[in-house]
C-alpha cells in the first residue's frame, strides 16, 4: 500500500516536471518529435533509478559515518557523471540495440537536473507516505526514484505529442517555438494540479 | 583605443543583460527560473546566488584552463563548479539560513544550471581572468534580473504584491503562484521579448 | 592552448583540482560548522520563545512517546514547546506547540511544511487562524476542525492542512499530558525513558517492520 502512495504521487501529484520543475531543459528541448522524447524518457528513467540507488548507499554507508555530508552535492554530481559514462560504455558492449536507441541521450543526461535533484530530494527530505514522517529506506527510494522518472516519462511523452500537432498549426509570429511549447507545458501543469490531495 | 577597449569591456556586461540574456534569448537554466520565482525577493536572491557561483567559476577556470587537459575539461570544471556550489551552501546556511530554505534544493542544482558550465566552455576558457569576471557579472546579473522580473508578474498576479508590499487585499489569482503560473508567465514574458526587443 | 592529453596530465590535472577544491571546502566547512549550528540553534530558541511565556534558564530537549511515536521536545520552567510532524496536503507539516503548566496553549508556530502557496501555506501567517490556537484551553473545547465537528476553524480552501495542523496541536497537547503526569516523579530528562522498555515481543516486530532498510 505505501509504495502505491509512493508511485501515485510520483507520477501524477509531483510530476517531477510539471509540479517540482526538475529537468525542464531537456523537456523544452528534446519534446519536439515523438521518438525522441520516447528515447530520452527511457534513459532518464535508467539513469535516475540507477543513480539514486548508489546515491543512497554512498550517502549512507560513506558521508554519513565519516560526517562528511557537507560533500553531498559534490560527490553526487560525480557519481552521476561517472556512472551516465559507465552506462554508455556498457551499453554499447552488451545491448548495442538498445545502445542505438538511448545513446545519444546520455551525455546530456549528467546535466539534466531531474537525476540530480531525486538523489539529493531522497537523502536529504522526510515523507509522509503511510503516515509517519521518515526518511525513506532504500526499497522505498528505489520505488520512489523510478516512479518520479516515470512521471518524467509519462509528461515527456504527452507533452511531445501535442508539439507534433502545434507544429502543423498557425501560430501568431511572436509565439512560435518555445512561447507557445511553455504555455501548453503551462496549461498541462495545470490539469496534473487536478490530482493534487488524492494521496 | 583605450575608448574602445572601455567599451568593450562595458559590453561585456551589457551583453548578458539583453542581447544575451541567458532566460529569455538563450533559454537557458530553465528549471530554477522556473520553480523559484514565486515572489519577486525569491527571484532575485535566487539570481544573486547562481550569480555568485558563476563569477567565482568563471575565474577560477580561466586561471587553470590552459593546464587542463582537453579530455578532462568537462569533469575538471564540474568539480570546480560543485565546489564553489558547495561553498556557496555552506555560507548560506551560517549567514542566512531562512533564505537557504525558501530556495531549498534549487541552491545544489546550480551545479547543473547549463548557465554556469555553459560560460566555462563557451567563454571562460578561452578569456583573460578579468574578462571572464565580467562575464560572470554581466550573465549573472542578467540571470537575476529576467529572474527578479518573473517574479514580480507572479507576485503582481498571484499575491498582489510586489516585494511584499501589498497593494490587493485578500489573494491574487492562485494559479500563478504555483505550477501553472510559471510556465504561462514565462512563456507570455517570452512572447513580448520576441515582439519587442528581440533584434532581427 | 591546453596542454597534451596524456595519461600522465589527465590524472595529474584532475587529482590536483580536487586536492585544491577538498581543501577549500574543508576550510570553509571548519570555518562555518559552528555558525551554521549557532544559526539553526538561534532559530530553535527564538521559536520557543514565541510558543511559551518568558521563561528562565536554558530549554532542555528531551523526546516523549505517545501511542507508540516519539515526539521531541523542549522543557522550560513556564511549559513544554512540543514538535509534532503530520501529514500535511503537499507533505510533511512540522509545527511547534506551546503547552503551559496549566495544560492552556500558549502559542503554535510552524516549523517546516510543503503546502500550497497562497492557500495551505497561509497556516505559517494566516492570523485568524493561528490566532485561535492562542490560550487554547484543550479541556474546554475540542481541538478538531469545525468541519468534523470540532471547535478549530479551518482556513478557507485548506481544510486537509488545518486538519494537519490541528493533529499536530492535539497530539502535542496529549504530549505534555504524558509530560505532566511523569514530571511529578521523576527528574527533568524523563519524558523518553518513561515508557519503560518495551516488551521483547514488541522489539521483534519493531525489527521486522524495519528489514527491508
Amino acid at each position: 500500500m505505501e509504495y502505491l502512495l509512493i508511485i501515485v504521487s510520483a507520477i501524477f501529484v509531483n510530476n517531477i516536471l510539471l509540479a517540482q520543475f526538475l529537468g525542464v531543459c531537456p523537456f523544452l528541448g528534446v519534446s519536439s518529435k515523438l521518438s525522441t522524447a520516447t528515447g530520452m524518457s527511457g534513459a532518464v528513467c535508467f539513469v535516475i533509478t540507477l543513480a539514486t540507488v548508489v546515491t543512497y548507499l554512498l550517502n549512507k554507508y560513506l558521508l554519513i559515518p565519516l560526517g562528511l555530508t557537507f560533500l553531498q552535492t559534490i560527490s553526487f554530481i560525480l557519481v552521476i557523471a561517472s556512472l551516465v559514462q559507465m552506462v554508455e560504455i556498457v551499453l554499447k558492449k552488451v545491448s548495442p540495440g538498445l545502445y542505438q536507441a538511448l545513446g545519444i541521450f546520455l551525455p546530456l543526461i549528467t546535466t539534466n537536473c531531474a537525476v540530480l535533484g531525486v538523489a539529493l530530494t531522497v537523502v536529504t527530505k522526510e515523507f509522509t507516505f503511510g503516515g509517519e514522517a521518515h526518511m525513506l529506506n532504500l526499497g522505498e527510494a528505489t520505488v520512489y526514484a523510478f516512479a518520479t522518472a516515470l512521471g518524467y516519462g509519462l509528461a515527456m511523452i504527452l507533452f511531445a505529442g501535442i508539439r507534433e500537432h502545434l507544429a502543423l498549426s498557425d501560430v501568431p509570429k511572436a509565439f512560435k517555438g518555445l512561447p507557445v511549447a511553455l504555455i501548453t507545458a503551462g496549461i498541462m501543469a495545470m490539469a496534473f494540479l487536478g490530482f493534487s490531495g488524492i494521496v | 583605443m583605450e575608448d574602445r577597449k572601455m567599451s568593450n569591456k562595458f559590453s561585456l556586461i551589457t551583453d548578458g543583460l539583453v542581447k544575451n540574456n541567458p532566460t529569455f534569448v538563450l533559454v537557458l537554466g530553465i528549471c530554477p527560473t522556473l520553480a523559484t520565482t514565486t515572489s519577486a525577493i525569491n527571484g532575485m536572491e535566487m539570481g544573486l546566488a547562481t550569480m555568485f557561483v558563476l563569477i567565482l567559476s568563471n575565474i577560477f577556470i580561466s586561471l587553470i584552463a590552459p593546464m587542463v587537459p582537453d579530455k578532462v575539461r568537462i569533469p575538471t570544471y564540474i568539480v570546480v563548479i560543485a565546489t564553489f556550489v558547495t561553498l556557496l551552501q555552506l555560507l548560506m546556511q551560517a549567514f542566512v539560513p531562512d533564505v537557504y530554505a525558501t530556495l531549498g534544493l534549487f541552491i545544489p542544482l546550480i551545479v547543473v544550471n547549463c548557465i554556469v558550465l555553459g560560460r566555462a566552455e563557451a567563454f571562460a576558457n578561452k578569456n583573460s581572468v578579468g574578462d571572464s569576471a565580467l562575464d560572470g557579472i554581466g550573465v549573472g546579473l542578467g540571470f537575476t534580473l529576467s529572474l527578479t522580473v518573473i517574479g514580480i508578474v507572479r507576485e503582481i498576479l498571484g499575491s498582489g504584491s510586489v516585494f511584499g508590499w501589498k497593494f490587493v487585499a485578500g489573494d491574487g489569482i492562485l494559479a500563478f503562484v504555483m505550477a501553472p503560473g510559471a510556465f504561462i508567465v514565462l512563456g507570455y514574458l517570452l512572447v513580448l521579448f520576441n515582439k519587442f526587443l528581440a533584434k532581427k | 592552448m591546453a596542454s597534451k592529453s596524456s595519461l600522465k596530465n589527465m590524472a595529474l590535472c584532475l587529482s590536483l583540482v580536487c586536492l585544491v577544491c577538498s581543501a577549500l571546502l574543508a576550510v570553509t566547512y571548519a570555518v562555518t560548522v559552528e555558525p551554521i549550528a549557532a544559526a539553526a540553534q538561534a532559530k530553535t530558541n527564538a521559536t520557543i520563545a514565541k510558543v511559551l511565556p518568558a521563561f528562565s534558564g536554558d530549554p532542555v530537549l528531551g523526546t516523549v512517546e505517545v501511542e507508540g511515536t516519539e515526539y521531541p521536545y523542549y522543557k522550560t520552567d513556564t511549559g513544554y514547546a512540543v514538535m509534532v510532524t503530520t501529514s500535511g496536503f503537499g507533505g510533511p507539516l512540522t509545527v511547534m506547540v506551546g503547552v503551559d503548566n496549566d495544560g492552556i496553549i500558549h502559542n503554535t508556530a510552524v516549523l517546516s511544511h510543503s503546502e500550497t502557496p497562497g492557500l495551505g501555506a497561509k497556516c505559517g501567517t494566516d492570523e485568524k487562524f493561528i490566532g485561535q490556537f492562542r490560550g487554547f484551553d484543550p479541556k474546554a473545547k475540542k481541538l478538531v476542525v469545525k468541519n468534523d465537528g470540532g471547535d478549530v476553524d479551518a482556513i478557507t480552501a485548506s481544510t486537509i492542512t488545518s486538519r494537519a495542523y490541528t493533529l499536530a496541536v492535539a497530539v502535542a497537547v496529549k504530549a505534555s499530558a504524558v509530560l505532566n503526569g511523569s514530571a511529578a516523579g521523576s527528574d527533568a530528562v524523563t519524558g523518553a525513558s518513561r515508557p519503560a522498555e518495551p516488551a521483547p515481543a514488541e522489539t521483534v516486530t519493531d525489527n521486522g517492520g524495519q528489514e527491508n532498510e
